[in-house]
């Protein structure tokens, strides 16, 4: 809540107080509230899921808040359209940048306020010295005629820049601009940003890295579970505090974890790579135990889980399961090793929503339960009975079609479907996302469960308090790179967000 | 049929005038291969049976090629924005049937209000269209291939067994596709004309850009700000403008309109779009390139007889030329993916 004396002085370039969004019963943001000054850089930070993105694509006119005061310049405000939003000075810069691959880099700053000639038709010379007049300011050497398409990251973010200087921005936004940038990129970025400022527009800077959001920013805004937690003078606060605030809360007591004997190692990844996605990634997960990957959306987990069962390929590196390699970029040659995969999208990657529910549980099984390359629907109820029934799905019949049950049953018969395989690992992605609280706790048991009867585990999991609950250790991710190892008695809240922000503090 | 790659990189020596050699400027053009192929064609049958230029012989080719011309460009400003209507056919059907009942029921009605009702009815079924893919979601190729059979039936169900013969229209009216300007028949040169005012509007017009904007990436489009659902609307009336017309046209050119008018039409001008260098993904190509592709094709049709190559490998060919097209397309777009996936993975 702290701004000083000068900054309360001046007029708020956009403020928002108190917006609510729901989604059907979902509330993603229940108090959103940000003040951005003129000549100011404000930095928005919070965890996955604190809500920054719905407060982002309200200031964009994406969403419209159900409730809450906006003001920009100090009058009320309501948009109905993107439109509004960018008529009222407001640019975004998404993470991933929005250009038409297929238009030139002139056309894209200026679509649909395309410099006209005096037959009224588009002037193409002048929208060419247009944007070559932004590139010079911004001091980048692009050619306005070529097209979009195969433009890096950091050459894409400049335009989107130069669009939102050529349609003079009174605020700035700005969602993790530097996630996909190298340092030197981000150094020019950073000195785009400054001059803005010193122009007198205000920039909202969402960010995980803390060093950039210090050496960056005047103010910091947290955000926690969807709701405004503080906004704090840069100047008069450490990492530590902004990383408590972020956190602070208590981890309550959801996870019944059993114990389980720790055995041999059952995977084995050493310096696995992929060009661009993730770089030297070593990992053992043993016989019942429960290893967490952490880490912010985009850090690689999914990715190094892919590359592990198969899906994707990888550039360099050994996977071992129980000391054997299998065919890389082969997800059968995975699944006959031993390897189940729970992946994150249950409804496109997991399930075939359409189908029974004895159907889903069985899919992997269909060669074992085939007499003469024939499937005999009686072995295939027995089959299907006897996981469901250990899982306890609550399903009226095995007939009825997945799409029918809850999110939470839905993810019990997709692990049904990799149990009847005997699995020796079982890759889970997000176990509990989109479930509600109650059935989480199920979720939670029955993976420990499982991790009793030996089988190893690899979660990966973007809700700490699930991390910390469930796992013996815990791998924290940062950039396509592990940043961290953490046992389960050293884990704390902070200890894993300071690794996963790679701020100095907290990381090993 | 297209060059998406553009060896222009950001390093390159710039022209300091602001503005591209022309000769450059030609060498990027998107039409460039159909062009070529299409004067290679022309030459190569020149030389095996002179007689294939002789004015008659032009004509064949300028009139048959009109219809598919008009209805080629239309398809190329819903397939700009990532959609298509397969229903051009039926539509067409429609239109021409109707211009024959206007002609008998109304006679002497003024030539130029048949071709505005004819344009009207066609924008009407094009909003039908338009509003079934803008408001249901549903992907355009479903709607349409919908509409394909429903306007079929109404089609089918309006003309029974009745046919409209030339004997029923005006003599004028037919002479649209007998009279001919510097050797250009006047349907052709209709043609022309609206490809023209197709191809300004698309290139040179803010809404216009936005249809490409919408084709290159329907998200991006509307995080923008674009207003899609208006202009995929747009397009769809614009095409159905442009179908109605051919109806009309059609009606002039052919002896007889019946129940299955256009049937099968859609094909056609689909390929002619996408041998043109109109990208079936949307986004890029145009409506020149349309028009020139469906030149093309009649043009190969009428070179081939002219060889006495049989009427299977005409076929043939133009299936290997729709292929050709696709193939280089897609050939371009994954060199630019994997260049692009290099230059992403300098920091990690």
């Amino acid at each position: 809540m702290a701004t000083d004396h000068e900054a309360s002085a001046r007029t708020p370039a956009l403020s928002l107080t108190g917006a609510v969004k729901a989604f059907g019963p979902v509330i993603a943001l229940a108090d959103g509230t940000i003040e951005i000054l003129p000549g100011e850089i404000h930095a928005l930070v919070g965890e996955n899921g604190a809500g920054k993105s719905t407060l982002v694509k309200i200031l964009a006119g994406l969403h419209h808040p159900d409730a809450g005061d906006f003001r920009v310049d100090g009058e009320p405000i309501a948009f109905r359209s993107v439109a509004d939003s960018k008529a009222a000075g407001i640019s975004v810069i998404y993470q991933e940048p929005t250009l038409f691959p297929d238009l030139t880099v002139a056309e894209n700053i200026f679509i649909g306020r395309q410099p006209r000639g005096r037959s009224g038709l588009i002037s193409r010379a002048e929208m060419r010295a247009g944007a070559r007049e932004l590139f010079s300011r911004l001091g980048v050497p692009i050619d306005p005629d070529r097209s979009a398409e195969g433009l890096s990251i950091a050459d894409q973010q400049i335009i989107e820049i130069a669009k939102a200087i050529s349609l003079d921005a009174k605020v700035l936004v700005m969602d993790e601009p530097t996630a996909a940038l190298s340092g030197v990129e981000v150094d020019r970025l950073f000195a785009v940003a400054r001059s803005l400022r010193d122009r007198g527009a205000g920039i909202l800077f969402i960010s995980h890295r803390f060093d950039e959001v210090f050496a960056l920013c005047d103010r910091i805004t947290v955000m926690r579970d969807g709701r405004y937690v503080a906004t704090l003078e840069t100047s008069s606060v450490t990492v530590d505090e902004i990383v408590r605030e972020m956190v602070g809360r208590d981890i309550d007591q959801l996870f019944p974890k059993e114990p389980a004997q720790i055995g041999d190692p059952v995977l084995t990844v050493r310096g696995l790579s992929r060009a661009g996605v993730f770089a030297d990634i070593d990992l053992d997960v043993r016989a019942g135990e429960i290893v967490a990957l952490a880490g912010l959306v985009g850090a690689g987990r999914t990715e190094v889980a892919r590359a592990v069962f198969g899906i994707d390929r990888y550039d360099t590196g050994t996977v071992e399961l129980n000391g054997r390699a299998y065919t890389a970029g082969d997800p059968q040659a995975a699944i006959d090793a031993g390897v189940g995969f729970v992946p994150e999208d249950r409804r496109k990657q997991g399930l075939v929503m359409d189908l029974s529910v004895g159907r889903n549980a069985t899919l992997t099984l269909r060669s074992a339960l085939a007499r003469f390359g024939i499937i005999s629907s009686a072995r295939e109820r027995r089959a299907a009975e006897k996981w469901t029934k250990t899982l306890q799905v609550k399903t009226g019949s095995q007939e009825y079609a997945v799409s029918t049950l809850s999110g939470g049953n839905q993810q019990k018969v997709v692990l049904a479907k990799w149990l009847a395989t005997e699995p020796r690992l079982l890759i889970i992605d997000e176990p509990t996302r989109g479930i509600d609280v109650g059935t989480k706790a199920e979720v939670h048991r029955l993976i420990s469960s499982l991790a009793a009867r030996g089988i190893a585990i690899l979660m990966i999991s973007s809700e700490l308090p699930e991390v910390l609950g469930m796992a013996d250790r815990v791998l924290v991710m940062h950039e396509g790179r592990i940043a961290a190892e953490i046992d389960r008695a050293d884990a704390t809240p902070e200890a894993v967000m300071h690794a996963a922000t790679a701020s100095m503090e907290g990381s090993k | 049929m297209t060059t998406t790659v553009h060896p222009t990189g950001t390093d390159s020596p710039r022209p300091s005038s602001g503005r591209r050699s022309p000769l450059s400027a030609i060498a990027h053009l998107r039409e460039l291969p159909v062009l070529l192929a299409l004067v290679a064609l022309i030459l190569v049958t020149w030389l095996i049976n002179p007689l294939f230029l002789a004015p008659q012989g032009v004509k064949d080719i300028l009139l048959n090629a009109t219809i598919v011309i008009i209805l080629a460009a239309g398809q190329a400003i819903v397939i700009i924005t990532r959609n298509v209507d397969l229903s051009v056919g039926s539509i067409l059907g429609l239109v021409a049937f109707g211009t024959g009942s206007l002609f008998v029921a109304v006679p002497g009605i003024p030539i130029i209000v048949v071709i505005l009702a004819g344009m009207l009815f066609g924008a009407v079924l094009g909003a039908i269209n338009g509003l079934l893919v803008t408001l249901a979601k549903v992907p355009a190729l479903v709607i349409t291939l919908g509409t394909l059979y429903i306007f079929r039936g109404l089609n089918n169900a309006w003309a029974g067994g009745t046919q409209f013969f030339a004997d029923d229209r005006p003599q004028e009216f037919g002479n649209l596709s007998v009279d001919t300007v510097l050797g250009f028949p006047l349907i052709t040169l209709i043609a022309i004309v609206v490809v023209v005012i197709v191809a300004v509007f698309m290139s040179g017009t803010r809404s216009g850009r936005d249809l490409y904007a919408i084709g290159s990436d329907p998200d991006a489009a509307r995080v923008f700000g674009v207003p899609v659902t208006r202009r995929v609307l747009f397009a769809f009336v614009t095409n159905g403008v442009l179908a109605g017309l051919a109806g009309v046209l059609y009606t002039s050119r052919f002896n007889s309109v019946g129940a299955t008018t256009g049937t099968g039409l859609e094909l056609d001008v689909v390929a002619a779009a996408v041998v043109g260098g109109v990208a079936i993904f949307g986004g890029s190509g145009s409506v020149i390139g349309a028009a020139l592709g469906a030149l093309l094709l009649t043009t190969i049709t009428g070179a081939l007889t002219a060889v006495r190559v049989d009427k299977f490998w005409q076929q043939a060919i133009v299936g290997l030329l729709i292929l050709a097209a696709i193939v280089i397309d897609r050939i371009a777009a994954v060199r630019t993916a994997r260049r692009l996936r290099v230059s992403e993975s300098r920091d990690v």
